[in-house]
């Protein structure tokens, strides 16, 4: 018997990296918030790699940091080696990535969770979405309790008609033995959600003690103090390693042999995966001349000596993975843990969604993370604490927010999903943020934290830090745009001699010194008047500042001329339709997305700049007949 | 102000080879300074709005004297988009007014959109309310126009190599970006500095080389595209060859396959025309001959003018009909061939099946073709035949090119100076969509489907 179970303002179905960050923003911005999970264990749980971080990933994760979120925080609480990556290949493409400890992980946002005021986490099997007309009402378990909301957020990831594959054997399950929700997605399809079958897969895990780790090249993390969060700082953590061995001739023959035997060639597997992220036997029959491939052994945490063999994801049969496996270097008496698997499950077209990533045809329903065709935590996370944010504000009566393309990663990724749809798990890349050198990982906080403020997400504590931290930056900037040197400076010439610099002939700042390619921030540092302790992360934010102000300028004119675009509002009840001179093709794309803006409409792919022509001149026409009071296509004079 | 500087070449070719460049925007008069040189004392800078100014304009780079012009200025907010406009007249003809649209482009406008100087009309307030819909209309059939002529283009050499070149530097930003993107691989796998600064280089050189060619009008050929069908051994070749006994013929003859298309160039009145001879148009079993025939449609499709060849000692006949059916809504001449034999012929007995204007000709003996040289002429003059379309075409793809030059070459710059990738990147990405505007591409997805088909990643 179904009873009804309790009111809320938000109820979040899942407690993944999507479902944690919409249900504490929703509860951190004062509404009464329920979290569904389908197992107690099954919070913050990484079901493929022990690690967070990563190009664009890592850009995300602090972006959520600087607007008030979570996974930055815990993640360098429970770290067990972090690294910089893309050291020498600009400021715009550094990025961190730490291993996580899965279980230390796991238990930190458990507490996070249950000591959040507003925020109830339950254990409980969603199985029905409430709808009323266009609405969300509430939800219902599979035990009959009815929970009403305004605002469902549905951050389910891969549980909705989650089937795993392993060779011949398949069943239905969601990840890492978790159940699945069948129903649910029969629900969503039968109240006319348009769902796709996305798939994707996880390699084995192997056990420590069965490891010939002399046989392999050793990956340390960095020595340097590195952190995700704006706030983290003197944390004591251990610096683990990873291994790195190749897969060789033997393992492909061992592929090459046992082809019949994979669900992903004989057809059994129907959903499409990513090119990104492809199984070992897709590398193997792909490129079919490469020798060998990179085998990474990553700990899954300091409690278990299980480890994660990146690079081998497959859901070839379990005989034949333990095979390939002990033809590899050091993994020669390996011992499996847990095979890896493919999972197939049912996404939402994210097109569906507003920015806000609600729902276009059903109020107060949203949703986030990989269930909207998504891949990685990170993404996750980014899509939830928006979810969450808009949930709040739906409740509260506030404008809903939304982030540009030129402000954030997460503006990125939620644009490219609404916009253009994917058909593929998407993951995030430093390539898709055409203005990447403005959105660094380094410089998220100056970016978001005001907005974050504005939001309400925003803690005084971070606030005032994130305050201290521009002033600073700009004070620098002043100093050393102010301070100048002249060539009678023995000192200064001496150093240009030695760097390889021409001899300076006027008078010139440190700003314009700092710009020499061959000068560095520590070599100028000694020549200053006036001697300031100013920390490493400033100095950072300086340094990129000034040296690379031309391509920084020249991505801010790249801005201007989009925002221009996005400045421009389509109003909510446009019929396309009705506009003489539009071809169907944009008219059909253009009612199914519903862009907000000129500029997301000119993203669409089958809108030509003809049509944003076309479109531009109809709302003026419309403007003016509006103002005029005459109906549409009136005469002006 | 809310919108950039544009420039385009306003009219059809008119009488004696005039024609107008029109700029505007906000930066208009200061960029006709760049370029014109006033006869008398007074810069155009201190010119009275709506007065004419005699001049040269002068390429800015080399200080030459390209065309003596009358310019105009209108000052906001009277002109014809509100904006600041300038237009210069020239009348040295079709090549003139094409280097000077290039010198108002160097100088720093933009080339104008299709329809864009109406559009600014309209959002400026300059067209009233009722007229939208035709302004809409104008937007969608010039941009329709110069659909059809970058389509057409795009198996002539100058899209081919557009595609080209755009495939090359993909390949530089797919290596860039995997590079990028995923740290775990070898990056030397993808791209060492060396390489980069090679394939950046080597890109420049191609592209540098390409537009030297075009300069010398070796590989590009622009002007009136008028075809010439008809069935086999109606006279298409006879009339060619008289032609070009009456005019000497600008450039050589195109070699090509068995049964292709001859293609010469002509100047009638002062009007480039490229005059094409197909292969005769009708149903034949032998496949040589059939793949002459869809050669043929085809240059039909993408001709200006159609002369339509028909036989007076026959008459119309079956074959006569499937080409009169195919040229139904081309602009069309018909020559009425061979009336050294029969004679006089019927002309309103022609017009009236062909639905066309008929001349009776004789390629033979060189009757007639004074006319056909005159009635060429005056559908040019008319408007009917837009002859500037194809040069703004190659105009833009020249500044396309020029554009994606210019930032490789600051990405090179980059590179040298040892900025790191994702800077270069910026460079590199800019020269590829400076050629994908041409074709409408997005760069994203190129970047990413090339790395996925070339390259082995993930975990």
């Amino acid at each position: 018997m179904p009873f009804s179970a309790g009111k809320y303002d938000v109820i979040v179905i899942g407690a993944g990296h999507a479902g944690i960050e919409a249900a504490l923003a929703a509860a951190r911005l004062g509404c009464k918030t329920l979290c569904l999970t389908v197992s107690m264990e099954a919070v913050a749980l990484m079901p493929c790699n022990p690690a967070i971080g990563g190009p664009g990933k890592s850009h995300l994760v602090r972006e959520v940091d600087a607007l008030g979120g979570q996974m930055a925080i815990s993640a360098d609480r429970t770290c067990i080696q972090i690294r910089m990556l893309n050291t020498g290949k600009g400021p715009a493409v550094r990025a961190l990535r730490c291993q996580s400890d899965k279980k230390l992980y796991q238990a930190e946002m458990l507490k996070i969770l249950q000591h959040q005021k507003n925020l109830h986490l339950k254990q409980a099997l969603v199985e029905e979405i409430i709808f009323k007309g266009c609405r969300v009402e509430g939800v219902m378990t599979q035990t009959g309790a009815i929970y009403w909301a305004p605002v469902v957020i549905l951050a389910s990831g891969t549980y909705l008609g989650g089937r795993v594959i392993i060779g011949d054997v398949n069943y239905s399950s969601g990840p890492s033995g978790f159940f699945p929700a069948n129903k649910l997605p029969q629900q969503l399809k039968a109240h006319g959600i348009k769902m796709v079958r996305f798939k994707t897969g996880t390699p084995a895990r192997v056990d420590k003690n069965t490891v010939d780790f002399s046989a392999m090249i050793e990956q340390k993390g960095d020595d340097e103090e590195l952190y995700f969060s704006f706030m983290s700082e003197n944390l004591k953590r251990p610096n683990v390693s990873c291994w790195l061995t190749y897969t060789n001739e033997k393992t492909h023959k061992i592929i090459r042999d046992n082809l019949h035997r994979s669900p992903l060639f004989s057809g059994v597997i129907k959903g499409v995966g990513p090119r990104y992220c492809p199984s070992i036997e897709d590398k193997v029959v792909r490129f079919a001349d490469k020798e060998s491939h990179q085998v990474f052994l990553e700990p899954e945490g300091l409690g278990t000596t299980e480890m994660y063999v990146q690079g081998m994801s497959t859901s070839l049969p379990e005989d034949v993975q333990l095979e390939m496996l002990r033809s590899i270097k050091g993994l020669e008496r390996v011992e499996i843990v847990r095979p890896g698997y493919a999972i197939e499950y049912d996404c939402l077209v994210p097109t569906q969604l507003y920015p806000t990533l609600e729902h276009k045809e059903i109020e107060g329903f949203f949703s986030a993370g990989q269930v909207n065709g998504t891949s990685g935590y990170e993404e996750a996370a980014a899509q939830g604490i928006v979810a969450g944010i808009n949930g709040a504000r739906k409740v509260l009566g506030e404008e809903p927010v939304t982030f540009m393309r030129s402000e954030a990663y997460i503006g990125v990724l939620i644009d490219d999903l609404v916009t253009k749809g994917t058909n593929e798990p998407y993951r995030i890349l430093t390539s898709r943020a055409e203005y990447r050198l403005l959105l660094r990982q380094d410089n998220a906080d100056l970016r978001l934290t005001e907005k974050g403020r504005k939001i309400g997400l925003v803690s005084d504590e971070r606030y005032e830090k994130f305050l201290k931290r521009k002033k600073m930056i700009e004070e620098e900037l002043e100093r050393l745009r102010n301070y100048r040197v002249k060539p009678s400076n023995k000192k200064v010439q001496e150093l240009l001699i030695r760097k390889g610099s021409a001899p300076i002939k006027n008078s010139i700042t440190f700003a314009e010194l700092l710009k020499r390619p061959e000068l560095d921030y520590r070599d100028i540092e000694e020549l200053l008047p006036d001697e300031r302790a100013v920390p490493k992360d400033v100095l950072e934010q300086v340094w990129i500042e000034l040296k690379y102000e031309g391509y920084i300028k020249k991505q801010l004119v790249q801005v201007e001329k989009f925002k221009k675009m996005e400045d421009r509002k389509i109003p909510e009840n446009i019929s396309y339709k009705e506009i003489k001179g539009l071809r169907t093709e944009a008219v059909q794309k253009l009612e199914e997305i519903k862009p907000k803006t000129l500029g997301q409409a000119s993203r669409i792919s089958g809108v030509s700049p003809a049509d944003i022509s076309v479109i531009m001149i109809y709302l003026e026409q419309k403007r003016r007949s509006d103002k005029k009071g005459v109906p549409n296509g009136g005469k002006e004079a | 102000m809310e919108f950039d500087t544009i420039a385009a070449i306003s009219t059809p070719l008119g009488e004696g080879g005039i024609g107008i460049v029109r700029i505007s925007g906000p930066d208009a008069v200061k960029i006709a300074k760049k370029i014109f040189k006033p006869k008398g004392r007074e810069s155009i800078g201190e010119v009275k709005s709506h007065t004419l100014t005699l001049g040269y304009v002068v390429c800015p780079n080399t200080g030459e004297v390209i065309d003596e012009v009358l310019l105009s200025v209108m000052k906001s907010p009277r002109s014809y988009t509100r904006e600041d406009v300038v237009e210069i007249n020239c009348h040295g003809g079709m090549m003139p007014l094409k280097r000077t649209l290039e010198a108002v482009l160097d100088a720093g406008a933009r080339l104008a959109e299709p329809g864009e100087f109406t559009k600014r009309a309209f959002l400026n307030g300059r067209i009233d309310l009722a007229q939208a819909e035709a302004v809409i209309d104008i937007i969608r059939a010039k941009t329709d126009e110069s659909l059809k002529v970058a389509v057409g283009n795009l198996e002539g050499s100058l899209s081919k190599e557009i595609k080209k070149f755009m495939d090359g530097i993909t390949d530089i930003l797919a290596r860039i970006e995997a590079n990028i993107d995923f740290p775990e691989e070898d990056p030397e796998a993808f791209i060492t500095k060396n390489e980069l600064e090679e394939m950046i280089l080597k890109m420049m050189k191609e592209i540098e080389g390409f537009l030297q060619e075009a300069g010398k009008g070796k590989i590009l050929r622009e002007g009136l595209k008028a075809v010439i069908a008809g069935k086999p051994n109606v006279g298409k070749s006879s009339l060619l060859n008289a032609l070009l006994k009456e005019k000497r013929a600008i450039v050589t003859e195109i070699p090509g396959t068995t049964r292709d298309i001859i293609e010469e160039m002509l100047n009638i009145g002062g009007i480039p025309v490229r005059i094409i001879d197909t292969a005769g148009i009708r149903k034949s079993r032998d496949k040589v001959e059939r793949i002459g025939v869809r050669r043929s449609e085809k240059s039909i499709e993408e001709a200006d003018l159609v002369l339509l060849v028909l036989d007076a000692t026959t008459g119309i006949e079956r074959e006569d009909e499937i080409i009169i059916e195919k040229v139904k809504n081309k602009e069309c001449i018909v020559l009425i061939n061979k009336i050294d034999i029969t004679g006089k012929v019927n002309i309103p007995y022609y017009e009236k099946i062909t639905g066309k204007e008929c001349i009776a000709i004789s390629a033979k003996k060189g009757i007639g073709l004074r006319e056909v040289e005159g009635k060429i002429r005056e559908r040019v003059f008319e408007g009917k035949i837009n002859t500037t379309r194809p040069l703004i075409t190659r105009v833009r793809h020249e500044q396309a090119l020029k554009k994606a030059l210019k930032s490789l070459g600051e990405g090179l710059a980059a590179c040298r100076d040892n900025l790191p990738l994702d800077v270069v990147a910026i460079d590199i990405r800019e020269a590829w969509e400076a050629l994908g505007e041409i074709t409408g591409d997005k760069v994203d997805e190129e970047i990413l489907n090339r790395i996925f088909e070339e390259f082995c990643i993930g975990k």
